[in-house]
């Protein structure tokens, strides 16, 4: 039986790395894709609107492991073959996407409707508009939602291990099956989790309250 | 121990490179019968789950605003700890490092355990939102008629505080029927479950999880209806 020393550390660090990387990746993928969405979901052609709708609630009323799983399975089916840290990030992706549009679509809706009819009387057009008006206001109201969203990100890419990929809880999971001491190891695994999250957390609830006080 | 690299990665990536029109459902429907009983047991585990945390949320919020510091402290510290941590790494725990403790549970009682600390968490959290949203003025009226501190509790704070934030603990309660998929990574033997053993056995993997992921949309939407309903008869408001 092995004890617990500085390679077994490494190794979750070495986890960690990759937790990290794919909690960036999709976040920043998710971004993107997320503000199609958003603006999709608040268009005004109906089967644009339409599809955005059916996209976040096909995401939000599935579980991520599933998501992954489909997203894994369904490109290998289709003879795509990637690396699995692609695959696992596409999955990630999209599932980041459809919370992160979900959450731009509810601030983008709750700014006032006389902003967009002014511009309009304006002659401002739709680029205009959203680039200089509606979405540096929404960005801004989003950022304690999209920074929660970021931690169950984080947290969510643990999932990742089921389908056998070496990031943080996978490394866990490794180790602790080789020394024998879950204990220990999960506990080491969770702190470090919380020391990733918990300042992130920290940070949205005071943008929230600042938020709050500056809308007051 | 060596480091992991991009390389190391693709161990498990299924390479098996069928063709889209090879598609088949017919071994998945064949089970259909394993499915629904996989159904059944996560609408059970779920529905545990949810109570036991409505449980952990109200009593948790009656602690913190007891005004004590050794209660306010703790639940503190729970909700933060939780929050922070993945569900997997929480059910890891509860189910491999525990029996070192002393404490051996099935998975079944594992994953409702773990379900309700988690979604209990939340719950907290959701709770102590809408708890706080009730002007202090209510509460000073509910004093001057003379109510008990129970009672104000429950009829003047809790009452109104759930029928405030219902929407928001629909939602939580939806996600934790959805982590709970992440319960068959002890082998509790719900959908997913089911699903990996079917897989095992045909290896269709993705007409497998993409009938699985049909299963789990229309639960959810099943859940929200009524969910709904049970808030319109509970929380409306009489008629006159």
């Amino acid at each position: 039986m092995d004890k617990f020393g500085s390679p077994e550390l490494f190794f979750l660090l070495q986890g960690l790395k990759w937790t990290l990387l794919l909690t960036l990746i999709s976040f920043i993928g998710g971004g993107v894709i997320g503000l199609v969405i958003a603006l999709a979901r608040v268009s005004s052609v109906r089967i644009i609107k339409w599809f955005a709708t059916a996209y976040i609630a096909v995401f939000q009323g599935t579980p991520l492991l599933m998501q992954l799983f489909v997203i894994f399975y369904g490109l290998a089916l289709m003879e795509i073959n990637v690396d699995a840290w692609v695959a696992v990030s596409l999955a990630f992706t999209a599932h980041a996407s459809a919370f992160l549009g979900d959450i731009w679509r509810g601030t983008i809706q709750s700014l006032p409707r006389g902003q967009t009819e002014a511009s309009n009387a304006l002659g401002i057009g739709y680029i205009a508009r959203m680039r200089d008006i509606v979405l540096p206001q929404a960005i801004k109201i989003s950022l304690p939602a999209t920074i929660g969203f970021a931690v169950q990100l984080t947290k969510g890419t643990s999932l990742a291990a089921i389908v056998g990929f070496v990031e943080l809880a996978r490394a866990g999971q490794i180790v602790s099956n080789l020394i024998f001491q879950p204990l220990l190891v999960y506990g080491i695994v969770g702190l470090i989790y919380f020391f990733v999250c918990w300042p992130m957390s920290i940070w949205g609830s005071a943008m929230e309250r600042k938020l709050s006080l500056s809308t007051q | 121990m060596d480091g992991v690299s991009a390389e190391d990665q693709n161990v498990y990536m299924p390479r098996e490179g069928r063709n889209l029109n090879k598609l088949d459902f017919s071994v998945v429907f064949e089970r259909m019968d394993e499915l629904l009983y996989g159904v059944m047991f996560t609408l059970g585990l779920s529905i545990a789950g949810i109570f036991f945390a409505l449980l952990i949320g109200i009593s948790g919020v009656a602690l913190q605003r007891s005004g004590r510091k050794i209660f306010r402290i703790p639940v503190r510290i729970f909700v933060e700890v939780i929050r922070n941590t993945p569900f997997l790494i929480q059910i890891f725990f509860l189910f491999f490092a525990l029996p070192y403790l002393g404490v051996r549970l099935s998975p079944t009682v594992t994953a409702i355990i773990a379900l309700s600390i988690n979604g209990g968490a939340y719950a907290i959290e959701i709770i102590r939102g809408g708890v706080e949203s009730i002007p202090r003025g209510q509460v000073e009226a509910g004093a001057a008629l003379g109510l008990s501190r129970a009672q104000i509790f429950q009829d003047v704070v809790l009452v109104p505080a759930l029928r405030a934030i219902y929407p928001a603990l629909t939602s939580q309660f939806i996600l934790l029927t959805l982590t709970s998929s992440v319960c068959s990574s002890i082998s509790a033997s719900e959908l997913t479950h089911f699903a990996q053993r079917i897989e095992s056995a045909t290896f269709r993997s993705f007409e497998v999880y993409f009938t699985i992921t049909g299963l789990y949309l229309l639960i959810s939407w099943m859940m929200m209806t009524i969910l709904a309903i049970f808030g319109r008869r509970l929380f409306d408001y009489p008629n006159q």
